[in-house]
């Protein structure tokens, strides 16, 4: 692709890559807005729910999905776990010149996907082609709405002493296939990224646990850094178990052969939930039964106890403090 | 006695309280018929005398002269006063509110309490808990100032009529002893269903049946079992998932000390110190140790009883005891009572206690004797709080609070000349440690009433300790100075050995684990030349790549593979090393930059040339593991040191070890031994840096060269380097009360940020 002040004939390919990708979205006009009909959403719940995100990541393509998944995924996670259901996204794609057009169409395609599966529409986006080092090959942003459900009100600072907190499954999937795929190292078991869109799971969590105090999506920083969120905003101390939390084999051998805490791993499938104790053994139960948590886990508990800070209980029996981490994670062994 | 002589008051500073200082006051005056009395006040003892001129004269000589042994008398004021009333001389009680800087570090039984125990007409005959003003617990039970009993651990125990006229009684040597205590009226032993000395009995029984037991002593709960039996100790070893990490020894006396290991006389004083700590000393290999106690270790650390029930306990079993700190693997010490039963099940076979609590944890000390002096290497009981004294121009400078490292945590309350480096807290990894650590401070603050005016912390903002200082000064509104690490480590020596704050600079060798340094990089192995507020590098190891962060420290291979790839290349690694290992992966890593930080470190080449000769698992089970075993291999061999390069680089010189390392796997090649090869390690590492910071003082003009950081500790090095810079004619100061690793870095970091804000101030 060659950027160009608004080239006629480059910004028809690009749209209509998109437009015939999209197709079927319900817009009938090309016009500069989607425009939705407010008695329907209000319907579907109390409150509207709107979320933006941007999607860097290198490589493009990874194993277990690519950016345009992703993009997809993030921005719908992001409007699941505030209690929301996701109505419709939009996606600003800003593209460095010279990337192949396959590789654009390829993205396009995989959100186009991603989206029908999950059932939610693209209803509106942009496109700019920028020079050649201006970004790196392929940025997005996909911003969405969704109507949050009556009376529902999850919150990170709902926490109380005696909550259970669970985990839908595997953690780290993600961050490790991106290392994984951008290091290229010689490891044997390739590792998968958990990316998927988590809303039906969502769905089915919040039926069987109504009184569910907060879900957080476990990216950037890990199920850690949501931990921390939640102990910080709370006023509660949160203590895991070490044997409790769900790791693949592989990802625990790629951080201990690269140094890294799995805990602070990037996830693009995983959400933490933090629900009542009477709820918990529901709550696991019915996210089991769902395709997204089969290996679910309850992996700690709130408690009064040294508020704001997040404890592990170690394989061994002791005690390990898990704290945010500041910039760069400097090695601190002196 | 006449009313006669003209009256003053008398002001002395210095560490005059809770070490019989007012009874020694007491008997001073009516020795020379003086009339008064003498009272504890805020930070001083104050004495008000009446009566002859001369008399006055020689009670005051006599005031510096025959103070008690533990006291230590700073300042003596004297100005003239109102005149007293009455003919006597009396001890006045401590105020209320008043605070002290004299608390006194816990001491080892004294000799009268000794043989008091040991006596069977005495009222203390075998009891654990005796003491007198010469001896036993002081800060592991004060709770708050000033020291006196009501605040101290000891006050649910109410004095028996016999305890109480002791303490009532000047010329009593438990006059004013707030711990003394009789077996009437204080602490009791407990053991299972026994009490007293029966539950001694048992619990030596047990010992000498081969049982491990807890053990409470004065900071925290040591486990103890015969320190003879191999299968004991290869047991507690299983218990404690300890594999490697060195245990301690208690012995009962110096002939039992010398029974193990080599004891030369300045070992000796170090053992017998009122202090007790562990120290580092060469063990017989043909001796009753079990090989299990140090495995793999030339040395071995040994410490004298220092409570009653230590002697009691020890002269029962009759051999040594295995006495390490009582905790599960990654927790720090056990002092609690109430934690104590669930920490330690499945670990002891019982508990020997009692019912005096501990304020809070000191681990025993630890030093060893290096290039003819002590070498503190932790700070603990016995050791802390004394405060040291900084160079006469810090007269005057702020109060502050220095917050040290993440390792071997330790903190420093610094106010004028006065610095106080808190005892050894531990790891800050643990919620346990973390509580500790806020306590210390708040513990600290409180008994040496300091109200910090700026908060110094490493520049490391991934450091907790850095996190809980920049809370703290952001909270009190109080400036707060991010220090370099390795400025830190050798300000922490000058200060130590009196380098005034504006003696100039002097050349600074860091050798040390990791630190970050001021262009945001890792170092390890530095010269700087620095004084107290600004310091330049002038030369430095070259960076390797750390494949794994803070794992690399823990897996010397890593370290070796990438110090032998930076030196000869993949072709020039040898077919033979590191089989098994993942090095494709650990390859990829360092060329993608995933997780693999350059850094200058020493201590990792020394872990480095440990794994090449094969002489460091896998994965380390504790810090320094590689390096002890390293030293401990070369042993005394003199050997030709291994070449380093010196070459110029962006500014900087660097040394360049892979000379180093051809030398060495030649050496391997040809089937060199390996105590030979760690010998010709040690030497060109002493060489290289002793000679590069040598041209860096000629360089600069500096005859002065300040040695600090972790590797330090190796004393086959600290005297090598420092032999060799005394030839080069320079002048040498090394660490000492100090710890060289990060447990002395808060005390560095103190006087950095004390001379700057001087210095702002235009002083
Ligand atoms: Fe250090
Ligand atoms: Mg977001
Ligand atoms: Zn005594
Ligand atoms: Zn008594």
């Amino acid at each position: 692709l060659a950027h160009g002040g608004g080239g006629t004939a480059m910004r028809d390919l690009i749209e209509d890559v998109f437009l015939e990708t999209f197709s079927g979205a319900g817009h009938a006009a090309p016009e500069d807005q989607a425009r939705f009909d407010l008695s329907a959403l209000a319907a579907q719940g109390d409150r509207l729910a709107f979320t933006t995100d941007a999607f860097v990541v290198d490589p493009l393509f990874f194993p277990g999905g690519d950016i345009g998944k992703l993009a997809v995924c993030g921005t719908i996670n992001d409007l699941a776990v505030g209690g929301a259901r996701p109505v419709a996204l939009s996606c600003a794609v800003i593209i460095e010149e010279g990337l192949p057009l396959e590789t654009l169409r390829a993205v396009v395609a995989s959100m186009a996907r991603t989206a029908a599966e999950a059932g939610v529409v693209i209803v509106t986006g942009d496109t700019k082609v920028v020079a050649r080092g201006a970004c790196d090959k392929l940025f997005l942003t996909t911003t969405g709405i969704g109507v949050v459900r009556t009376g529902l009100d999850v919150g990170i600072a709902k926490g109380r002493p005696g909550d259970v907190v669970l985990v839908n499954g595997l953690l780290g999937d993600h961050g490790a296939a991106i290392l994984n795929a951008r290091g290229d190292l010689a490891l044997e078991t390739p590792i998968e990224s958990d990316c998927a869109p988590l809303h039906d799971l969502v769905a089915t969590l919040i039926a069987a646990a109504p009184g569910i105090r907060m879900m957080r999506d476990a990216t950037r920083g890990g199920v850690a850094a949501v931990l921390n969120e939640l102990a910080e905003a709370s006023g509660v101390g949160v203590r895991i178990r070490e044997t409790d939390v769900p790791l693949r084999p592989e990802v625990n051998g790629f951080c201990e052969i690269l140094g890294l805490d799995p805990l602070y791993l990037a996830n693009e499938g995983k959400l933490v939930a933090v629900v009542p104790p009477e709820e918990a053994e529901a709550a696991l139960a019915a996210v089991r039964a769902h395709l997204l948590g089969r290996e679910a886990a309850i992996i700690g508990r709130l408690a009064a106890e040294r508020p704001g800070r997040v404890v592990m209980e170690t394989r061994f029996g002791g005690e390990r403090i898990v704290d945010m981490l500041v910039g760069d994670q400097l090695p601190r062994i002196c | 006695m006449e009313r006669t002589g003209e009256a003053e008051e008398i002001t002395v500073r210095g560490i005059v309280q809770g070490v019989g200082f007012r009874p020694f006051v007491w008997r001073l005056a009516r020795r020379f018929g003086l009339a008064g009395s003498v009272s504890n006040t805020g930070d001083a003892v104050r004495i008000h005398i009446r009566g002859p001129v001369e008399a006055r004269a020689a009670f005051v000589a006599a005031l510096v002269a025959e103070a008690p042994p533990l006291a230590r008398v700073e300042q003596v004021t004297r100005v003239p006063a109102a005149p007293v009333e009455g003919a006597e001389f009396h001890i006045a009680e401590s105020g209320l509110g008043t605070v002290s800087v004299g608390i006194v570090p816990d001491l080892a039984t004294c000799p009268a309490c000794r043989s008091e125990i040991a006596d069977p007409k005495a009222r203390r005959f075998r009891y654990a808990f005796t003491n007198c003003t010469d001896c036993g617990p002081r800060f592991s039970i004060v709770e708050g100032l000033p020291y006196d009993r009501p605040r101290t651990t000891m006050r649910a125990f109410a004095l028996c009529p016999d305890c109480r006229r002791e303490y009532d009684d000047p010329a009593d040597r438990r006059f004013h002893a707030q711990p003394i205590a009789c077996p009437t009226c204080g602490p009791r032993l407990r053991f299972g269903a026994f009490e007293g000395d029966a539950a001694l009995a048992a619990a030596a029984s047990a010992l000498k049946a081969g049982a491990i037991l807890a053990v409470k002593g004065i900071g925290g709960f040591h486990i103890a079992c015969d320190a003879t039996s191999e299968a004991v100790v290869a047991e507690l070893r299983r218990r404690k998932q300890r594999p490697a990490k060195p245990l301690a020894v208690m012995v009962a006396d110096l002939a039992a000390a010398r029974a193990l290991a080599e004891v030369s006389a300045l070992e000796a004083e170090a053992l017998s110190d009122p202090s007790a700590p562990i120290v580092l000393l060469r063990r017989h290999l043909d001796g009753p140790l079990a090989p299990s106690v140090a495995p793999g270790q030339s040395h071995v650390g040994l410490m004298l009883t220092y409570t009653p029930l230590h002697h009691l306990l020890l002269a029962s079993v009759g051999g040594p005891l295995v006495m390490t700190s009582a905790n599960r693997a990654n927790a720090p010490q056990v002092f609690r009572d109430e934690e104590a039963e669930a920490a330690l099940a499945g670990i002891v076979d019982g508990l020997l206690t009692h019912d005096r609590p501990i304020a809070r944890r000191l681990e025993d000390g630890v030093v060893r004797i290096a290039a003819g002096g002590v070498r503190v290497m932790r700070r603990g009981r016995g050791q802390a709080p004394r405060a040291l004294d900084w160079p006469a121009d810090f007269e005057g400078a702020p109060p502050i609070l220095a917050l040290g490292s993440d390792l071997k945590s330790a903190a420093c309350l610094s106010h004028g000349r006065k610095a106080l480096l808190t005892h050894h807290l531990g790891d800050l990894d643990t919620p346990a440690v973390e509580d500790e650590f806020a306590r210390a401070l708040a513990d600290m603050a409180d008994v040496f009433a300091h109200h910090p005016e700026a908060v110094a912390v490493d520049l490391h903002p991934g450091y907790r300790a850095t996190q809980f200082g920049t809370a703290l000064a952001v909270e009190r509104g109080l400036p707060l100075l991010a220090i370099p690490h390795h400025h830190a480590h050798i300000a922490a020596t000058l200060a130590e050995n009196g380098w005034p704050r504006l003696g100039g600079p002097v050349v600074g060798l860091a050798l040390d684990g990791l630190g970050l340094g001021d262009d945001g990089t890792l170092w390890g192995a530095e010269v700087l030349v620095c004084d107290y507020r600004e310091s330049r590098r002038i030369a430095r190891l070259v960076p390797i790549p750390l494949a794994g962060g803070d794992v690399a420290s823990r897996e010397p291979w890593r370290v070796l593979l990438a110090h032998l790839d930076t030196a000869v290349g993949e072709d020039g690694f040898p077919a033979d090393l590191l089989d098994g290992k993942p090095l494709a992966t650990v390859r990829a890593m360092i060329a993608k930059g995933l997780n693999a930080p350059l850094a200058s470190s020493a201590g990792r080449l020394f872990d480095a040339m440990a794994a090449l000769l094969g002489l460091a698992p896998d994965r380390l089970s504790f810090e320094g593991e590689a390096a002890m075993a390293l030293e401990a291999c070369a042993g005394d061999i003199m050997a030709a040191p291994y070449p380093m390069a010196v070459r110029e680089a962006d500014g900087l010189m660097e040394l360049d070890p892979a000379p180093l390392w051809r030398t060495a796997l030649a050496d391997r090649a040809a089937g060199v031994p390996a105590p030979a090869m760690a010998a010709r390690f040690h030497a060109g590492v002493a060489a290289a840096f002793a000679d590069l910071a040598a041209w860096v003082a000629e360089g600069h003009g500096l005859s002065t060269v300040a040695l600090s950081g972790g590797v330090f500790q190796n004393a086959r090095l600290l005297e090598d380097v420092a032999a060799r810079l005394s030839a080069h004619g320079l002048a040498v100061l090394l660490p000492a009360e100090v710890p060289a690793n990060d447990g002395g870095l808060a005390f560095g970091q103190a006087a950095i940020a004390a001379a700057r804000l001087m210095a702002s101030e235009g002083r």
